[in-house]
């Protein structure tokens, strides 16, 4: 049994250590906003939170996850009012959507690491998260925003 | 001779009464099933008690009004426009009813695939052409052809959903005119209620019983523009919330109780069979259940997708050969050799004398070449299903919904009708779910596991390996120009036929010449006296099927990359020899348009270079600029302009989100995509291979909607084909390199 907090709570599972963290919380768990879309770091489409640094989940072994804090977009504090899910909604950002929690989470840890960031910071950041339907204009007009709605607090 | 003399000429020669018969679409089998008239209501057989439908779109019970969506939202925003036109015209709010996409059903065939099926070019309005149009449009009507594809979602519903609505609409003042005898004229509605001239209420769904037992007033008329509340304006699409917020599930994230995982290793040489296998290793992975032989590859059954994954790619398998050429080089040269009579697929258009006009000036030729290209939706093929002795039921985002029913029917013996569908939200498509693999395969397994509902899900590399690809093409093309003109274009093609092929595949296969290859090659709208376009269709290459903008997608790029050629020759400026050439009013006022948004004034210099590109695929123009600069990293991209004309922009903000994605998509895979084959599989297994663009590389695109056209279009696709030329042309003009072949980093750098 390996034992992990997803979004505030205890949970244990009876898998192999070397599952990833996105199979555990999809497929065991049932958190299904960490998407599958290649398993091997090229898209993002997975990022969650691992103690609050932004990882892909399809990369991180549930061995090593064991004891530690993961949250997801569902267990975001103060959900409704969080600036960059704000942000997401008002510049409509998704298309079919799939990448965006990934996205998202990418983001909210870019607006951690630089509160105002440029469109190269957001380029070098944000590189790693793929967007099929091309939402890449959105994407930055949305950090930005979101970036100023913080600054503003 | 001008472009509308030549139209109405070659309408004269085609006439209508040719394409009454087969069109595109050959015999489809649904066709016999079909009544001529009108076809039943579905919603009619699940209405609950006290419940009442009007029309295919409507649903209404004491509890709920409920709004379909015909199409499959693929990330297009199906699930949000669609309904809000209807919510328009019955005046209910966002939040004041739910959303069910569409089962299969005649009902909603598509009407948006009349224009593009009927052998017209789009700028001719003339009366044969719109006969013939019109005589497709009842051919559709009589097949019953549910489709999501073609750029067709918004032409197909923007009427008939208005007019769902407004019947809706005004059955529910009927019936509340009958409870409360007040006169009809005097009931209006809002915001889901009929409201009473004394100002009292009655909300839609306390109507329902009664509206039930009253004729529906088939002839409420949609109302004026001027009076929309949501439509043609900017407004929230339905799913960005849930999207957002991570809560809306996708097909892939569906779950039900006793529920086992699905993973599969398929042969790679598509369509051929499995020979023999070794599971040894497999049989005694982690979370293992069962390990099943199916028609063309290995199953395993597993207690997840990850162990199902793991388990399936330990399996030793030996596979038949393919039927295509093994190695890429190959599929080359089958291509340069189908330039011949018995690969004709058409000659689509002839004007003046080309052999006459080709020697009459200076001689241009050109060869330009575009490879097979991955669809790669970030949402892997998936799909749930269980079977029992009655049938099957399958949950599964797909665009052809009578075609999943009859797939999975024929895969494992039972009828169409024994199938239930029920379609689900897309993580994108761009073509990938309108072919079949994942709905066979699913439905081999679910049918070797009866009584347990089986998750599939195509690990991204099987989902590579099995990815049936864009067409591959080869273009020759001759040209010449006199005095600053040009006076002749001769353009063939030779190309694999995604349309014909994604036909044989839904089981209505086609002898005709695949029209998708005339996409791009023939619809050129410049005036050139001397012109011809032919298609040759190859034979024995990769299956191919459709791809964001299919054919054009590659005659675009050919034919516009080589008008630019042409001009270059003659010393005319891109945009402005266009804006001289082309011959339709409207199609000149989105390239002026174009001029204007991006101040058009010919060459940058240093090391700066802009390139223009103007393609109309599926009826809607769209004229694109691209400006580069050569850096010493590589070409860099620095910004687009795009102006589209659509008739009528009905979502504004999805619009403008729409048109950049499908930019996006022309660049990033014109870029640096191509799907080539070694020992008979795709070599490119995952997006490190296959990437397209990212953020890094995405300029500023500036969009520009029109209302010119004379009909309403779509978006979905027109986007894509003008991107590629205008970068090829940008780049020519910024470093002097003319690029005749994509993936262009083959070529030159990209920072």
């Amino acid at each position: 049994m390996i034992e992990l907090t997803v979004n505030g709570t205890k949970h244990q599972v009876d898998v192999v250590p070397e599952m990833p963290l996105l199979w555990v919380l999809r497929d065991e768990l049932g958190v299904t906003s960490p998407k599958y879309g290649c398993g091997v770091a090229q898209c993002g489409a997975c990022t969650v939170q691992i103690n609050g640094a932004a990882v892909r989940s399809c990369q991180s072994r549930i061995g090593d996850v064991a004891g530690k804090s993961v949250t997801t977009i569902e267990g975001l504090a103060n959900r409704d009012a969080h600036p960059v899910l704000q942000a997401w909604i008002e510049h409509q950002v998704p298309q079919c959507g799939y990448c965006q929690t990934g996205q998202i989470m990418q983001a909210i840890s870019l607006l951690e690491l630089i509160p105002k960031p440029t469109d190269e910071d957001i380029d070098v950041v944000m590189s790693g998260n793929l967007c099929r339907c091309g939402t890449y204009p959105r994407i930055r007009a949305a950090i930005h925003a979101a970036a100023a709605k913080m600054g503003a607090k | 001779m001008g472009v509308m003399q030549n139209l109405s000429r070659r309408a004269f020669i085609v006439g209508s009464a040719a394409v009454a018969g087969g069109i595109a679409f050959g015999s489809y089998s649904h066709a016999e099933k079909a009544v001529a008239t009108a076809h039943s209501n579905p919603l009619a057989a699940g209405l609950g008690p006290n419940s009442v439908t009007f029309n295919p779109w409507v649903e209404i019970s004491p509890e709920k009004i409920t709004l379909i969506a015909q199409h499959a939202d693929i990330g297009q925003g199906v699930g949000s426009v669609q309904p809000i036109m209807i919510a328009e015209e019955m005046d209910l709010d966002p939040g004041q009813f739910e959303i069910r996409f569409a089962g299969p059903s005649p009902a909603y065939f598509n009407s948006g695939f009349a224009d593009e099926l009927a052998p017209f070019l789009a700028a001719d309005q003339s009366p044969a052409a719109e006969e013939a149009r019109a005589a497709t449009l009842e051919y559709l009507r009589k097949s019953g052809l549910q489709m999501t594809g073609g750029s067709s979602t918004i032409p197909d519903t923007y009427e008939k959903l208005r007019v769902a609505g407004a019947v809706a609409r005004e059955t529910l003042k009927a019936a509340a005119a009958k409870r409360s005898g007040v006169p009809i004229a005097d009931i209006r509605t809002q915001s889901g209620h009929v409201i009473l001239p004394n100002g009292s209420k009655i909300a839609y769904v306390e109507l329902a019983a009664e509206a039930a037992k009253i004729p529906p007033v088939l002839d409420a008329k949609p109302r004026d523009p001027s009076t929309w509340r949501m439509v043609g304006k900017p407004m929230m699409r339905l799913d960005v919330r849930p999207k957002v917020m991570g809560e809306l599930k996708f097909g892939i994230d569906l779950k039900m109780d006793g529920m086992l995982f699905a993973s599969v290793k398929l042969n790679p040489n598509k369509g051929q069979p499995l020979k023999s296998y070794n599971a040894s290793k497999a049989q005694s992975m982690p979370g293992v259940k069962k390990i099943l032989e199916i028609k063309n590859g290995v199953a395993v059954i597993a207690t997840n997708s990850w162990y199902a994954m793991k388990a399936v790619e330990a399996i030793d398998c030996e596979w038949a050969p393919s039927t295509y050429p093994a190695e890429q080089a190959d599929h080359w040269k089958v291509l340069e050799a189908s330039f011949k009579p018995e690969f004709l697929g058409k000659e689509w258009r002839k004007i003046g004398d080309i052999d006459a006009g080709l020697k009459d000036g200076t001689l241009v030729e050109a060869e330009y070449r575009a490879p097979y290209l991955a669809h790669q939706p970030l949402e892997p093929l998936n799909g749930i299903a269980i079977v029992s002795d009655k049938g099957m039921e399958i949950w599964v985002s797909h665009q052809s919904p009578q075609a999943v029913q009859s797939t999975a029917a024929t895969a494992i013996g039972l009828k169409p009708e024994q199938v239930t569908f029920h379609n689900q939200w897309a993580g994108g498509s761009f073509g990938h779910r309108l072919e079949f693999e994942n709905v066979r395969v699913l439905a081999e397994i679910a049918n070797q596991m009866r009584g347990t509902p089986i998750k599939l899900v195509f690990s991204r590399e099987e989902d590579f390996l099995q990815d049936i690809p864009r067409q591959i093409s080869l273009a020759r093309y001759k040209g010449s120009i006199k005095n600053r003109k040009i006076v002749a274009a001769d353009l063939k093609l030779a190309s694999t036929a995604p349309l014909k092929g994604l036909l044989e595949r839904m089981g209505a296969p086609s002898k005709d010449p695949d029209a998708q290859l005339a996409a791009g090659l023939w619809n050129v709208y410049y005036d050139i006296p001397n012109f011809r376009a032919t298609s040759y269709e190859a034979q024995g290459l990769s299956p191919c099927t459709t791809w964001r903008s299919v054919g054009a997608s590659t005659a675009g790029f050919f034919t516009e990359s080589f008008i630019d050629e042409l001009l270059h020759a003659a010393g005319v400026d891109p945009m402005k020899g266009r804006i001289e050439m082309c011959g339709v009013p409207t199609y000149r006022k989105l390239l002026e348009t174009l001029a204007q948004m991006s101040d058009w004034k010919g060459p940058l210099g240093n090391g700066r270079g802009r390139g223009v590109a103007f393609v109309e695929s599926f009826g809607t123009p769209t004229a694109e600029v691209v400006e580069v600069t050569a850096t010493d990293r590589g070409i860099r991209i620095d910004k687009v302009w795009v102006a589209v004309d659509v008739g009528k922009v009905v979502d504004p903000v999805n619009f403008e989100n729409q048109v950049q994605g499908g930019v996006i998509w022309g660049l990033g895979h014109a870029i640096n995509c191509e799907l080539t084959y070694a020992k008979g599989a795709a070599q490119q297994t995952n997006y490190n291979h296959h990437e397209a663009m990212r953020i890094y590389q995405c300029p500023v695109i500036e969009v520009r909607g029109l209302e010119n056209d004379p009909k309403v279009r779509g978006v979905g696709e027109p986007p894509v084909p003008p991107a590629a030329p205008a970068l090829a042309n940008a780049i020519f003009a910024a470093t002097g390199k003319r690029i005749r072949e994509m993936p262009f980093n083959k070529f030159i750098d990209f920072v």
